[in-house]
């Protein structure tokens, strides 16, 4: 039997039908008769301060817990600050829906109050989006939308949905999805399986390079076995921290730009490269001329237009991560450990990661080996920068859905509210959002949301008073003219915390920085926790952009 | 090189943004885009023709295949397609230059469909080749006005791109 209702009350409808239990987002004018049934429904809503945060805490919560973020936000600027949030989740293939107030259809077009074209702004930023333009639709493109973003590549979906569609009624019916124009593959072709398969068994230096498809996929147990069993020895890239466990003996960690030194070197002399779910991005391939100039590639990606991208491949296999793993495991028998792999472990013995320890001054990598030891199950998101990198590098990455950062975008202001979505996501989990004083500063006012909500996420700031990647830029190829990256000392984020009633604490010197993370760990309140580290300390070791992989610096600080 | 692909399309709203806005954010050239109704009016035909080497137009073909409006995409071997343009030419003609222009527009099975005392509208119909050659031969009287409208294409023999899904 069909019921009668409004296009709000179908909303609301729509999204318990597709499970969703919260939704991130800020009211506004056009909003009220959806906020109005809000009101009425069990539908848990966070109020953020500021609408990006929407976004990115609907991000964090998907990356979190593999299920679609919600966010919601006016029509106008409302809107327009969602941009950057779905643009990041765009770029790491996140599946958020992402709902905007709009003017009256009546309206459209009329340059009306707070009216912004956010379907024609976000259209290539969004795997696909709706303008809803009569309340019959709403049901059939909230069933769309929620099965586009989370199928195939996951992605960005926006509805657009003007005022008066969410007061006209409907009679509401939840239809079968029926997209002509959309199949994603997940099915993979058994013959490139057995090529690839053939080329792993012949290989005599593999390396496996598993990006971020791994974890959508849920696809670390068959990484796991398959690397061992072919004792191939395995890099991640940013978004694949946590797929292969960091301290496993055939892990390399991360590769590119700011990998080790020993993942790079293992890729430009692999005979056989085994991509799966990566995406060759100018970060980790350095000058693609000559990346893993030795290598035949196998690229095993869930969307056909990622392979052949950016480098020719020798063995393309379209197909989820999940289903192609598996499908090689049955082609491919146990290989022995051989000179290859010792001669990783001895790149591994010669080329650790490491820093320089001191007495008197905080080095941050210390601070995260630190985290890494008294918190090693936490879920770790980060701002963008050196924090993001120091995060990837030193701790001792697990579970793959362990690690959340802005990876594709590089949006600073990204890590505070994704903790914020990932602790409501996984309540029963610590989560530490490992920041940079920049960074933290471009979405600081969510420490409201956080306080207000009960939300007792961790902020632990890398603080060292400057833009500090771009600084070590700087300092290398710009003759240390440090135009305009140097901050201050400003705020004292202690204080800060504390007008927002949240926990402040805040270590100067390193003996101080154990007491403070243990303090700050075991509070049940949203707490910031200010570490004051040297303006000077590098990211290491670093390809120049733009160098082959080949071209490892290893600096100093 | 040139490539001409066929897109069959839903008909809705935004979807030609969609596929223009694919082009430029990728940097794909478009020379030609023509779309029109096909017998289901819930789906158009787009024909584009495209600048670029194999690796650019299997990028081209990957991309708008991901779209979700989009329903196929099918790559038209020119040397085994059928293809076809339409322009309309106004030219400058008095009574001296008038029956040299209608010489040309015989040669080339063109048709004269508006005469004035100073000016001729010549319709033409042809690959895009035919269509060069007469402008060519045109513009020596002086071309006004003119309006192609990119080609459409389809393959020869019974082989056909599937309108429906």
């Amino acid at each position: 039997m069909m019921v009668r209702m409004t296009g709000a009350e179908a909303i609301i409808e729509c999204l318990r039908r597709e499970g969703v239990d919260v939704i991130f987002g800020l009211p506004g004018g056009v909003l009220l008769p959806l906020y109005d049934a809000i009101y009425s429904s069990d539908l848990r809503h966070i109020l953020v301060r500021h609408e990006q945060a929407a976004a990115h805490a609907a991000d964090g919560y998907a990356r979190a817990t593999g299920r679609v973020g919600v966010c919601l936000a006016t029509s106008g600027p409302g809107a327009t600050n969602l941009v950057t949030g779905i643009a990041t989740a765009y770029m790491d293939s996140v599946p958020i829906v992402a709902m905007t107030g709009q003017v009256n259809t009546n309206l459209i077009g009329k340059d009306a109050f707070q009216e912004a074209d956010i379907t024609g702004i976000t259209m290539p930023i969004t795997k696909h989006n709706y303008l809803i333009k009569n309340s019959k639709d709403i049901p059939r493109v909230f069933r769309e939308a929620f099965y586009i973003a989370r199928t195939g590549r996951p992605g960005p979906v926006l509805i657009d949905l003007p005022r008066d569609i969410t007061v006209d009624e409907l009679e509401f019916d939840y239809p079968e999805v029926n997209l002509p124009g959309y199949n994603p593959s997940t099915k993979v072709h058994q013959l490139q399986i057995r090529r690839a398969a053939e080329a792993l068994m012949a290989a005599e230096r593999p390396v496996i390079y598993a990006g971020g498809g791994v974890r959508y996929a849920n696809a670390h147990e068959e990484l796991f076995q398959l690397a061992t069993r072919l004792n191939a020895p395995v890099t991640t890239t940013l978004m694949g921290m946590g797929c292969f466990p960091t301290e496993h003996p055939l892990s390399l960690g991360m590769l590119g730009m700011h990998g080790t030194k020993y993942a790079n070197l293992a890729v430009q002399e692999a005979d056989v490269l085994l991509a799966v779910g990566a995406r060759f991005d100018d970060r980790v391939t350095g000058k693609i001329a000559s990346f893993a100039p030795k290598a035949r590639i196998i690229h095993i990606d869930v969307d056909p237009a990622e392979i052949g991208k950016n480098v020719r491949v020798d063995i393309p296999v379209v197909g989820d991560a999940k289903n192609a793993l598996a499908e090689l495991l049955k082609h491919v028998q146990q290989k022995p450990w051989t000179e290859w792999n010792e001669k990783i472990l001895m790149w591994k013995r010669e080329y650790p990661l490491r820093y320089v320890r001191d007495e008197n001054v905080i080095k941050p990598q210390f601070v995260i080996e630190k985290i890494c030891e008294l918190c090693p199950d936490a879920i770790i998101v980060t701002e963008v920068g050196q924090n993001q990198m120091w995060a990837a590098q030193f701790f001792k990455h697990k579970d793959p859905r362990n690690f959340i950062t802005s990876g594709g975008l590089g949006t600073m202001g990204y890590g505070f509210p994704a903790a914020i979505g990932a602790k409501i996501g996984r309540p029963e989990c610590e989560v530490i959002d490992i920041a940079g004083d920049g960074s933290f500063q471009m979405n600081i006012q969510e420490l409201a949301t956080a306080v207000v909500n009960d939300i007792p996420v961790k902020i632990a700031i890398l603080n060292n008073g400057v833009l500090g990647m771009v600084r070590q830029w700087q300092t290398l190829f710009f003759g240390r003219r440090y135009s305009h990256t140097t901050l201050g000392d400003v705020p004292d984020f202690v204080k800060v915390a504390e007008a927002y009633g949240a926990l402040g604490l805040r270590a100067t010197k390193p003996s101080e920085v154990e007491d403070v993370l243990k303090e700050g760990l075991a509070s049940d309140r949203p707490t910031v926790m200010d570490f004051v580290v040297h303006r000077d300390e590098k990211v290491s070791p670093m390809v120049p952009a733009g160098a082959s992989l080949s071209e490892i610096l290893e600096l100093d600080s | 090189m040139k490539h001409t692909i066929a897109v069959i399309v839903e008909n809705k709203p935004g979807v030609l943004t969609r596929i223009s806005g694919l082009f430029s954010r990728r940097g794909f050239n478009i020379d030609s885009l023509s779309v029109g109704a096909t017998d289901n009016p819930a789906y158009s035909r787009m024909t584009i023709s495209v600048e670029g080497d194999d690796v650019v137009l299997e990028q081209v073909v990957k991309q708008l295949s991901k779209l979700i409006n989009v329903i196929r995409v099918s790559r038209l071997d020119p040397d085994e397609s059928v293809e076809r343009e339409l322009a309309i030419i106004k030219v400058s003609a008095n009574k001296d230059t008038r029956s040299e222009i209608m010489q040309i527009v015989s040669v080339f099975r063109a048709r004269i469909i508006d005469v004035s005392p100073r000016s001729l509208i010549i319709e033409v119909t042809g690959d895009e080749k035919k269509v060069d050659a007469l402008q060519q031969m045109l513009r020596q009287f002086g071309i006004k006005e003119m309006a192609r409208t990119g080609k459409v294409s389809m393959v020869r023999g019974s082989k056909v791109v599937q309108t429906g899904p």
